[in-house]
């Protein structure tokens, strides 16, 4: 059994880097997006001010009624309930929240970075609205820059692509090539097939991953807190659980048209509601549910969690339980559904 | 001989086609044995079912008399009508990746030197002429030396020099005593190669024996052929004929007493100088059999 899983990798693995179009494309792509990402957002310019509130019976991400301060009646700022205190001011400290107000009673305080532009508006704004009182607690802390956080995401998405499509769309080219009718006239078992092509896919998505992080981190330093060895993990697991799916999608399609769209309708809204470009944070609750179904929101998490405020496994035990348990579910249903022919 | 694979009352039927209709019949380890019929006969539906590709909807396969299971597998060697391959790998990287899949099988020099495949070895597959690629995918199908070899209109598109050479390598194959299994619309083809045939049409066997034998069954005649030129009207009145349209418009006598249709000829004057008496052909016998022409 061995011997066939590894024949099947061997010569799928070839046939991936003999294909120099496809192998340059899976390498330049992500590289000109961090570089192109880290230019454009070179600035401190974010384009909403985001203050979160707590506040009696105001739950997490639910937007405040006005009447609790005359601030929130100011436009364009993003005014979003949180439940976590210590949470919001690490992310106060890092310029990605530009302010938490505490308005339940007895708090009455406010936290702000001095050393984030946005949080000097926000507090003068604060400070003219003319309501109740609120005294400052300041926090200090070095900016996240756009580009540390943002390169999970453009990886993430590299990598949900190459799965979806890598795996998803050649298993269809091979239905409707008749190649995979070839194979199943041999002793290899669905199941060889399978394993064969997601270790080849899982091996090569790794080892361009690392190069292309490893690559653009020696121009760009980024702020990675916690382990190497972690974020490694986390790249495997997400990329098996992405994987399976794109398998499960391509187990019965039998043409690569409906492959293409099928693939287009998971990897499109995955992309904007996973948390690629920007937070979840002060989305809408349904969204940020919905989000949660996608293993690239669990990828980026848990990646993040690691690189940004040094998180160990365990800190995120969840993200990584639910990507296994996704890949698995995929994996054995995509297996059950699979078929060699047209017929 | 022993049967090495039987197939019992198969039918095959797809949503508004019935495909195959009832087919019995054996094939005797070490023969070739042919299923022969247009276009649409429900041929490669038929060995597909054999080959257990796909399944039938009613009857049952026998492989050395047990359903098809794993020693099937690894026992078979398959061609289908068309294969793709990966792309990117060369004949030889083709070839040692099946080779992995099978407990035992060929060594690769044999078989490279079976297919005549020595000077593509490090040639990409994608860019073999087809008499090339059809003699990688016969040694893809050999590659874990079968004991009986399903060949799927192997010769379909190829030039005349690339099917005589395939045909010595389907004798070669016999030679060394495997059971083949071979569809095809050429009747010369299995003529040449089967030492049993059935014919089919619409889904059911229409003839089944050697070439010979069926031959000899339905035709005690033989066919004269002269250009039609050459022919004239006291002839007609002589002779039954029908004329073919060729380049050259030839008229076809079919007669089982030569010498007395030669002398009816002789006695109205006719040139028998681009005469020629062929014997009955398969084709002839599907077109009997038939009532129509081969839809090849």
């Amino acid at each position: 059994m061995m011997r066939r899983i590894l024949a099947m990798l061997h010569a799928r693995n070839l046939e991936f880097m003999r294909d120099r179009s496809s192998l340059a494309w899976n390498i330049i792509l992500p590289v000109l997006l961090v570089f192109g990402l880290a230019f454009t957002f070179s600035g401190d310019n974010k384009d909403q001010y985001k203050v979160a509130v707590m506040a009696e019976g105001l739950a997490a991400n639910a937007v405040p009624v006005e009447s609790l301060h005359p601030l929130l009646a100011t436009e364009y700022i993003n005014f979003y309930g949180v439940e976590d205190q210590d949470e919001t001011v690490k992310k106060v400290s890092r310029h990605q929240v530009d302010m938490l107000l505490d308005l339940r009673p007895e708090q009455m305080h406010y936290w702000v970075n001095h050393d984030a532009v946005n949080g000097y508006f926000v507090r003068r704004l604060l400070a003219g609205s003319g309501g109740p009182e609120v005294t400052e607690k300041a926090v200090e802390g070095k900016e996240i820059r756009y580009v540390d956080w943002v390169v999970p995401g453009i990886l993430g998405m590299n990598i949900m692509f190459g799965c979806l499509f890598g795996v998803g769309y050649v298993i269809v080219r091979y239905r409707k090539s008749g190649y995979l009718k070839r194979v199943s006239a041999t002793p290899l078992t669905a199941t060889e097939f399978l394993i064969a092509q997601i270790l080849s896919r899982l091996m090569i998505v790794v080892v361009t991953t690392v190069l292309v992080f490893a690559g653009t981190n020696f121009f760009m330093d980024f702020r990675v807190e916690g382990s190497y060895l972690s974020l490694l993990i986390v790249l495997i697991v997400g990329t098996f659980s992405l994987l399976s799916l794109g398998l499960l999608v391509a187990s019965r399609v039998k043409s690569e048209e409906l492959a293409g769209g099928l693939l287009n309708m998971l990897t499109w809204p995955m992309m904007l509601l996973s948390g690629v470009w920007f937070s979840m944070d002060g989305a809408h609750p349904y969204l940020q549910k919905f989000s949660e179904l996608s293993p690239l929101t669990h990828m980026l998490k848990a990646a993040r969690a690691i690189m940004i405020d040094g998180a160990s496994l365990m800190d995120v035990s969840y993200n990584l339980i639910a990507l296994v348990v996704m890949g698995l579910v995929f994996i054995v249903l995509g297996a059950k559904l699979f078929k060699w022919t047209t017929d | 001989m022993n049967d090495i694979l039987q197939v019992k009352d198969l039918h095959k039927h797809y949503a508004d086609v019935k495909a195959v209709n009832g087919v019995s019949f054996s094939v005797a380890e070490g023969s070739c044995f042919g299923l022969l019929g247009p276009n649409g006969a429900g041929k490669t539906t038929t060995i597909e079912v054999m080959e257990g590709i796909s399944k039938p909807t009613s009857g049952e396969i026998l492989y050395r008399g047990e359903p098809q299971g794993a020693r099937f597998r690894e026992q078979a060697g398959i061609q289908f009508q068309s294969t793709a391959l990966q792309d990117f790998l060369t004949v030889a990287e083709q070839l040692k990746l099946f080779a992995s899949f099978y407990p035992k099988g060929l060594s690769f020099d044999e078989l490279v030197e079976v297919c005549s495949l020595e000077k593509y070895l490090n040639r990409d597959a994608s860019k073999l002429s087809g008499g090339q690629r059809q003699r990688l995918l016969l040694a893809i199908a050999l590659v874990n030396d079968p004991d009986i070899v399903f060949l799927d209109e192997p010769t379909t598109g190829l030039d005349p020099q690339a099917r005589l050479n395939f045909w010595d390598l389907v004798n070669k194959i016999k030679s060394r005593n495997k059971t083949v299994l071979l569809t095809t619309h050429y009747m010369e083809e299995a003529y040449n190669l089967c030492d049993e045939i059935v014919i089919m049409d619409h889904g059911r066997i229409i003839a089944q024996g050697s070439p010979d034998a069926l031959l000899a069954e339905h035709f005690k005649d033989v066919v004269i052929e002269l250009p039609q030129s050459d022919f004239n009207e006291r002839a007609v009145a002589l002779v039954s004929y029908r004329v073919l349209e060729k380049v050259r418009p030839t008229v076809e006598i079919v007669t089982s007493d030569v010498n007395a249709t030669l002398a009816d000829l002789l006695s109205a004057n006719v040139s028998l100088s681009g005469l020629q008496v062929r014997p009955r052909t398969l084709e002839d016998l599907f077109i009997k059999l038939t009532g129509k022409e081969l839809r090849a």
